[in-house]
């Protein structure tokens, strides 16, 4: 169970005397097992979030709690950051070997990669991959040690459909495997309903939850189906003003 | 590519046949003593193989060479490493980083030699002294250009701090450990000698004094091609390789 009960997060500017607010009140209660999207504009805090929620960030005012502990404390979430962050200077398999915690998952590593369609650049460099091929190695890295809390920064953003659809089912499927706690952050309206049990709409700057939305699309869904597509247009039309901010940048 | 490798090399020997040929020519116009021409100080330089102190006075000055260069790379890195990533040690050190910077090798030398005597330590302390401060000046580069979001990699995977050091952290740095490495090693060598020629009793530079004060410029060119090609031999046995090695990622594109 992740509890967030941010009060107030803050940047200074660069002029080092105003503050630049991004989130403010936001406060939420994410049950153990529960795939949350949080959606919300450029801009409204939503990696600050992921930030505070992975412990690289401790500088704000409120708390947060993973299973009642303090994020430093407990087992290393996986974390697929908005840029894939690979060491250039590794293979595809030794990046993932980096964060493996136990030498038994090294048989995953295969059938992860055969998963992901990377299993014939293993021992490529990320400089030879390509941008969407880079984002699958971070996928990859970020489930293998199957983490009871796994962080999602806009993983499948700038991929073609075919490819994010595919990475969206497989994510599906270690969510259902390990029963993880997901919180995946992401512009893209769609995305969010065909993933998730819940939403969280958070508002620009300073961003706080401005609609909590349980999906009751029954699972297997369809991704771009019609469900999804029918719960999106009411969304959009019972909340014209909540939205008005995302409607732009989901519809790209 | 290797069509491509081929041509490189091909540009190399002609570019030293070239130079050879220069020299030949510049000789046949000058004074045997003051140029001698490449065949003669080719066989003086056999000459001093086999019958003089050449081979031990290489091995007497590589020694110095080595002993102040891995005292003033390990300590130059690690100053140089804590510099770029406190603000407040680099704030503090920065000052008296610039003096040494710029204070003169005959200096550090000749004061080395006044105060702790014309001895060994002396003379190794004051190249250490030279090179130090230019290593901590690249490794401070190197420092401050290492990529926070990839130590957040492994600050969120919770990775080992000797995985850490060894896969995340030390790769960022490489390009300017191989940098201070190539530099120092040309750098350390001259002040090496200039060190022996002061206040030591053996070595290349000892003996390039004596053939000065001879005149003895044949001499005094095989020496220094007999050392240039031991440091050429460092470079391509065991930097080169190791800088393929470390930077394979990069060419593998």
């Amino acid at each position: 169970m992740i509890e967030v009960d941010i009060s107030e997060k803050s940047y200074r500017r660069h002029d080092h005397q105003t503050k630049l607010k991004v989130l403010s009140n936001l406060r939420f209660v994410a049950q153990s097992g529960e795939f949350c999207c949080i959606v919300g504009p450029s801009g409204c805090g939503k990696t600050s979030l992921l930030n505070m929620i992975s412990d690289l960030d401790d500088d704000f005012s409120g708390s947060i709690r993973i299973d009642k502990a303090t994020p430093a404390a407990g087992s290393p979430p996986g974390y697929m950051f908005q840029t894939p962050r690979l060491m250039p200077w590794l293979t595809v398999r030794e990046n993932i070997d980096l964060v493996c915690v136990a030498e038994n998952l090294a048989c995953r590593v295969d059938e992860l990669l055969h998963e992901t369609g990377l299993q014939d650049f293993a021992d490529a460099y990320p400089v030879q991959l390509s941008g969407g091929m880079r984002r699958r190695v971070a996928l990859t890295r970020a489930i293998i040690n199957e983490p009871a809390l796994l962080l999602l920064d806009e993983p499948f953003l700038s991929l073609d459909s075919p490819v994010a659809n595919h990475l969206r089912r497989l994510l599906i499927e270690v969510w259902e495997r390990r029963a993880s706690t997901v919180l995946f952050v992401t512009h893209d309206l769609r995305e969010a309903l065909y993933l998730a049990d819940r939403v969280l709409f958070v508002s620009s700057s300073p961003g706080t939850i401005v609609l909590d939305h349980r999906v009751e699309i029954p699972r297997p869904r369809i991704a771009e189906g019609e469900a999804v597509e029918m719960l999106r247009l009411e969304l959009l039309k019972n909340n014209p003003q909540l939205l008005s901010g995302l409607v732009e940048s989901s519809d790209r | 590519m290797n069509k491509n490798k081929g041509w490189t090399v091909w540009l190399r020997v002609a570019s030293a046949v070239v130079f050879v040929l220069i020299w030949q020519t510049a000789s046949s116009f000058s004074d045997s003593d003051i140029l001698p021409a490449p065949l003669r100080v080719l066989s003086s330089l056999f000459d001093h193989l086999h019958q003089g102190e050449l081979v031990s006075d290489l091995a007497v000055t590589l020694l110095r060479v080595l002993v102040s260069f891995t005292l003033a790379m390990s300590l130059g890195v690690a100053l140089g490493v804590i510099m770029g990533r406190y603000k407040k040690w680099d704030v503090a050190l920065d000052g008296v980083l610039l003096l040494a910077l710029n204070l003169p090798a005959l200096v550090t030398i000749i004061l080395c030699y006044l105060w702790f005597g014309l001895g060994e330590f002396a003379a190794i302390l004051a190249v250490a002294i030279n090179k130090f401060p230019i290593v901590v000046v690249n490794m401070r580069e190197g420092a401050r250009a290492v990529d926070v979001d990839l130590l957040q990699v492994s600050r969120v995977f919770r990775i080992d701090w000797r995985r850490n050091l060894l896969k995340v952290y030390l790769p960022q740095l490489y390009p300017y450990l191989l940098a201070s490495a190539r530099s120092g090693l040309a750098l350390v060598w001259k002040i090496v000698l200039v060190v022996e020629l002061l206040g030591r009793s053996n070595g290349v530079g000892f003996k390039l004094g004596i053939f000065f004060q001879f005149f003895d410029v044949t001499s005094i060119l095989a020496y220094s091609f007999a050392f240039i090609a031991v440091v050429m031999l460092i470079e391509y046995l065991l930097i080169a390789p190791l800088d393929r090695r470390l930077m394979k990622w990069r060419s593998s594109t």
